[in-house]
């Protein structure tokens, strides 16, 4: 995996990793200085997918731009379809029905489980535990299938659209949704047995990685990688949307801000998404799934910025209006493009075998920082 | 503090700043030449404590650049957004990226795609397109008959 191996004038060795390299969960290329084994400087190198989704937006109207943003962050591309759904009905002020507004808190709830259970997976694969990988697609597969059954596809969604969601749950959702949680119940305690009590998985997770509270927000950090270092930054409770302010759920905070934090403040976000989703599935109002639109959708002209919590953090979509049926100029602010710009400041200083668990647990979605 | 208090507190910390009505929160515009000062100001005096830069971007306006950050402060919880109207042909402007640490990635993607310089920058190279590239991806006139599809 190392393609090339160089050393520096003070006799540090300078080695690549990536851009094909497992550890860095899709294309991303690393130029790391090391020191023996004691990483001195990390400089990420970007745009191996880069598609310059902001440019091609701008030639999209605004029914068309909400499925180019289930590429970005292909995990979470639920919420980031909420995202834009949430900012054309801000700029035109249409009102959602309720019966909408329950269905893509479900949705999205059940979007973050399933992102948090492929990086629980993923993050045991980083360390050397295999297991965990195939048991987290195992209930992940779960999710897939529910997700399938409604919406008809399984990763790239797009089930948002202006005004509510495309069509009606599936009849099953209720009943699939409620075993789901039943099931997973269970599981999540088999999760933290096999891996959180580990000692060998402790030691390497513990005192890796640590960053301050003034670090994560002098970084721009959001979503688990900030809670875990004490920052109160959810979207959720900060600026309710839909139904958030009805639910009963905690925002999962740590101080410790180091691996094993990030961790297990994730581990504890998915119980906290059973809480909300037990709280919602049987009380979904019956009604309309969509508000009256109409055909071509106009934004007036002007600014607009929507937020959103997304499994990795803030979502924010800034777009500039001049009143046509397109966006002058839209911006995404990713929640990993923020994350990454810390690594180098988390990893220096520590062994060349941490900086696995470090990024690891920052949950990188390479397509959500390119872009 | 709400947008009315903001907007009367705001020109004592940075002098000759003009105010936009409309929008979701309080726009303020600066001049380049004063950004630095007042970006120091905005973070660290107590009471304003604007410590999160949520959203650094630019746009293009044919005419001009505008550079655009999206402040808000942990503690109190007021956003704000800072505007700077930049020269097409040779838009300048101080990195903030000593205030807020994570601007040093966010300026280096404008630095590319849109050409602003900004001063001071510990390591502006290119971040997401390859060393050599001509034009800048993000501007209105730009054209790549190869790569790019217009719909």
């Amino acid at each position: 995996m190392i393609e090339e191996v160089a050393t520096t004038e003070q006799g540090d060795l300078v080695i690549n990793i990536g851009p094909q390299h497992p550890a860095t969960h899709g294309v991303l290329h690393l130029v790391i200085t090391l020191n023996g084994e004691t990483i001195k400087k990390v400089e990420p190198h970007l745009g191996y997918i880069h598609r310059s989704i902001e440019k091609m937006c701008e030639s999209l109207s605004y029914r068309q731009f909400i499925y180019v943003t289930s590429r970005m962050d292909y995990l979470s591309s639920h919420i980031n379809n909420h995202a834009c759904a949430m900012l054309v009905e801000k700029g035109m002020q249409i009102e959602i029905p309720e019966r909408a507004q329950y269905i893509r808190v479900i949705m999205d709830e059940l979007t973050r489980i399933a992102s948090h259970q492929l990086w629980w997976g993923a993050m045991g694969m980083d360390i050397g535990a295999f297991t965990p990988f195939f048991l987290a697609f195992r209930e992940r597969e779960m999710i897939n299938s529910i997700m399938e059954e409604t919406c008809g596809a399984r990763l790239t969604m797009n089930y948002m659209v202006p005004g509510g969601v495309m069509a009606d749950i599936h009849p099953n959702f209720c009943r699939t949704v409620k075993e789901f949680i039943t099931h997973f119940k269970s599981k999540i305690d088999e999760y933290d047995t096999l891996l959180t009590g580990n000692v060998i998985f402790q030691n390497r997770m513990k005192g890796v990685g640590i960053l301050s509270k003034e670090d994560a927000i002098s970084f721009g950090c959001s979503g688990p990688v900030a809670r875990a270092s004490g920052v109160k930054c959810d979207i959720r409770k900060l600026y309710p949307y839909e139904v958030y302010d009805k639910v009963n759920f905690e925002e999962i905070l740590a101080t410790e801000g180091d691996s094993f934090a990030r961790y297990n403040v994730r581990l504890l976000e998915m119980r906290e998404s059973m809480r909300i989703i037990e709280q919602l599935i049987d009380n979904i109002p019956e009604g309309d799934i969509q508000a009256k639109t109409k055909a071509v959708l106009k934004l007036p002209k002007g600014e607009f910025y929507t937020r959103i919590e997304t499994a990795r953090g803030e979502f924010g979509i800034y777009v500039v209006s001049e009143g046509g049926t397109t966006p002058y100029r839209i911006k995404f602010r990713s929640p990993g493009f923020s994350n990454l710009s810390a690594l180098d400041h988390m990893v220096r200083g520590q062994k060349l075998g941490d900086m696995v668990a470090i990024m690891g647990t920052l949950d990188l979605v390479i397509p959500d920082i390119d872009r | 503090m709400t947008r009315e208090e903001l907007q009367n507190s705001l020109p004592d910390l940075a002098p000759g700043a003009t105010f936009e009505e409309g929008g979701e929160w309080l726009n303020m515009n600066v001049t380049a030449e004063s950004w630095k000062a007042v970006s120091h100001a905005l973070k660290f005096t107590a009471g304003f404590d604007f410590d999160y830069l949520f959203c650094l971007t630019c746009v293009d306006w044919k005419t001009h650049l505008t550079m655009v950050y999206h402040l808000t402060s942990t503690t109190h919880r007021h956003n704000m957004v800072v505007k700077i109207k930049l020269d097409r042909t040779k838009p300048e402007v101080e990195t903030v990226c000593d205030t807020w640490r994570t601007a040093e990635f966010h300026e280096r993607e404008v630095f590319e795609l849109f050409g602003v310089v900004f001063l001071n920058h510990p390591d502006l190279r290119n971040l997401i397109l390859p060393d050599v590239w001509d034009g800048f991806p993000l501007r209105k006139d730009y054209e790549d008959p190869i790569n790019m599809i217009k719909l």
